[in-house]
């Protein structure tokens, strides 16, 4: 167990101070609903483009991209170059015209304005629960980590932390949210960054690092370089520690995912929303994108290094180890870095020890799990914060500790705010209240605000069961997410699409989704929540792979589904559709000096750095 | 919107880098304070340190220009 010295609590304690005092400070400058949902449109691009990142960079992705840099090795970026660039550039160039300029005030309205009021029912309905959830799911794992790292209680954790965004989002509204997210995003930076620079010295660079991983790789049954290699063992998916196949990376993740999640979800959406221009509105996924795409140095890198650094302590002087840590390193160790006393000490030495990521303990018993193979499974979720424990002295912990808390909030607060924004707009002003006053619709956006923080204290003790925290958001997104891009795909690009069109497809695609998944099962998973409820009929080598399918059978479903319904059902006149469908709407003008300040420009910097990435890692 | 964001972010940037700094100075060459070998609480506080000030120096400049 690790325990913190006043200088890390005084850290953190400033921390929480900034962000309750920036709600407070915002307070006065809230007077309406759209102040309090949509700041009032008057954000600029830097910070709703930072925004758009931060809100996104929760927990899931802080922990779960370290896990799954443990877990994938390098192949983890292509959750970055390949499943969040491209349809970030996407977004700004193409569909935010139309989001912006439609003036709906939520993605769920844009969808009544496009199409009709059961096709934003539908979706409005799926988005509010599953914000909670997420919002959940990350409080949970937020309690979870600070029990088993530092002794905090589980609840008072919880609470804690819940209460804190609660009081920033109560205050200010979005705007507190948004700059909060800004601070939030430094920190995370700031706080990871001396991580790798740390891990990557102590194993001897980059150089080091795949020296190191190629025994890993080796070990685990694949090529020297699996892990240090983006692309090269993707060809069939039983050489690449991810377990996916090119095909459906590049179409499941790369395709239906990523654009059903940065082009239609709203909790980034939003963001770019509470832009003060159009142009300003279309640079915000592409300023996001710029830092986007360094973020697996920051945030896969250190999961990587987990499973090399040497775990005998770094804590003395020493600081090249010269050899991975030896297979029979005692068990003991292992143990105390665990952070529990109930590991067993008695765990034979021919286990496979892989730096500090600590084994997965049965929460009944105590020991380590095991796989199918007898061998003991690995915490995932733990890399990182092993890292943090491991390489950072009193003070720069309560650093990297403030970072961590920093991206649960952020996470958590995007969630909140897209959610009371959905809640007060899409489903109390058009089924339960029509027509009240503003501030009455005010009101009620403070009230979903605690109402949204108690549900996802409750979801937070719901949340349990999977290995890896983003393997399982993934899984949600595919069921909910992966038809939506379909259906904004044909309503903004295809004026012949229709109300009745749209809502079929998406309901068909969602159910497609289930089907695919209840027919499926991952290898060696048993038939249940991962999957197979319906009968197994075919086995995808990873969970990935049939989360990557499922959602493709998504798409494809509510797309031909969506076209089929159109064409047999009336269409809307043209003139009802201005500003809501691409070639009736007027080309969007930009208003800044600088070329490489332009939407388009600015989107081909972007591409081009991210082809380089890939190629670099490829 | 009211505050520019720069200012908060300076503020909080700026106090987290000096105390770092001088937390780092002052428990220098101690046991357990350094475990790679790089005083790196020293570096790290005055890179925080730095960027507080660098934010700051925007939002002046800002508001200067913005009142002319």
């Amino acid at each position: 167990m690790t325990t913190l010295h006043w200088i890390d609590y005084a850290i953190m304690g400033l921390y929480f101070a900034f962000v309750l005092g920036i709600g407070a400070m915002l307070r006065r400058y809230v007077h309406t609903s759209e102040d309090f949902f949509l700041s009032g449109r008057s954000i600029p691009a830097w910070v709703t483009g930072l925004a758009f990142i931060s809100a996104n960079l929760g927990a899931q992705e802080v922990i779960g991209m370290g896990a799954s840099g443990a877990k994938y090795g390098i192949a983890t970026s292509h959750f970055y170059w390949v499943g969040a660039i491209p349809a970030m550039v996407f977004v700004g160039l193409f569909m935010m015209p139309f989001y912006y300029g439609s003036r709906a005030r939520s993605v769920p309205e844009y969808l009544k304005l496009r199409f009709d009021e059961k096709t934003r029912g539908v979706n409005a309905v799926s988005f509010a629960v599953m914000t909670v959830f997420s919002s959940g799911i990350s409080l949970y794992a937020m309690g979870k980590l600070l029990n088993l790292l530092l002794g905090w209680s589980f609840d008072a954790s919880i609470l804690v932390a819940g209460g804190i965004v609660l009081g920033y989002i109560f205050l200010g509204g979005l705007t507190s949210a948004i700059y909060n997210e800004v601070l939030q995003f430094f920190l995370i930076v700031f706080g990871f960054a001396p991580l790798v620079f740390l891990g990557l010295r102590d194993v001897g660079g980059w150089a080091g690092l795949s020296a190191r991983l190629a025994g890993v790789a080796t070990d685990n049954g694949f090529a020297a370089g699996a892990y240090t290699r983006s692309w090269a063992f993707m060809g069939s998916a039983s050489a690449n520690p991810v377990g996916v196949e090119w095909f459906g990376l590049v179409m499941g993740l790369g395709f239906v995912l990523s654009f059903g999640y940065w082009c239609t979800d709203f909790l980034v959406v939003q963001r770019a929303m509470a832009a003060n221009s159009m142009t300003a509105a279309r640079r915000t996924p592409l300023i996001a994108a710029l830092p986007k795409m360094l973020f697996p140095f920051l945030v896969i890198l250190p999961g990587m290094l987990a499973l090399v650094v040497s775990s005998t302590a770094v804590r003395s002087t020493s600081v090249a180890a010269p050899a991975p840590a030896p297979a029979a390193a005692p068990a003991a160790a292992v143990a105390s870095a665990a952070a529990t006393a109930t590991v067993a000490p008695s765990d034979p030495g021919a286990e496979r020890r892989e730096g500090i990521v600590p084994p997965k303990l049965d929460p009944r018993t105590g020991e380590p799990l095991r796989d199918a193979r007898g061998r003991v499974v690995l915490d995932y979720d733990l890399a990182t914060p092993m890292m943090l424990v491991h390489f950072f002295p009193a003070g720069l912990l309560g650093l990297g500790l403030t970072a961590l808390l920093a991206s649960f909030m952020s996470g958590m607060a995007g969630n909140v705010t897209a959610f009371n924004t959905v809640w007060t707009y899409d489903l109390y002003q058009s089924y339960i209240r029509k027509g009240a006053p503003d501030s009455h619709y005010l009101a009620m956006g403070r009230f979903a605000t605690v109402f949204g923080v108690a549900v996802s204290i409750a979801a937070a003790y719901v949340a349990a069961s999977f290995n890896n925290i983003m393997d399982f958001l993934q899984l949600v997104f595919a069921f909910v997410n992966a038809p939506l891009f379909a259906t904004f795909a044909l309503g903004m690009f295809w004026p012949r699409a229709t109300g009745h069109g749209a809502f079929t497809g998406l309901v068909s695609g969602i159910l497609a989704a289930a089907v695919h998944h209840g027919i499926s099962l991952p290898a060696g998973a048993h038939v249940g929540v991962k999957g197979g409820y319906l009968g197994v009929m075919t086995t995808y080598p990873s969970e990935l792979a049939q989360t990557f399918w499922t959602a493709i059978a998504a798409w494809v479903t509510c797309f031909v589904v969506t076209i089929v319904v159109s064409l047999l059902t009336r269409p809307r006149p043209a003139e009802q559709l201005h500003g809501l469908v691409y070639g009736l709407t007027p080309k969007p003008t930009d208003d800044v000096k600088r070329w490489y300040e332009r939407p388009g420009p600015l989107a081909l910097i972007v591409l081009t750095l991210t082809v380089a990435l890939n190629l670099i890692f490829f | 919107m009211g505050i520019d964001l720069r200012m908060p972010l300076g503020a909080l940037f700026g106090v987290l880098g000096l105390l770092l700094t001088l937390y780092g100075a002052a428990t220098r060459g101690q046991a357990g304070t350094e475990p790679t070998g790089v005083p790196i609480n020293l570096i790290w506080g005055v890179v925080l340190f730095a960027f507080g000030l660098w934010m700051l120096w925007l939002a002046r400049r800002a508001r200067k220009a913005s009142k002319m």
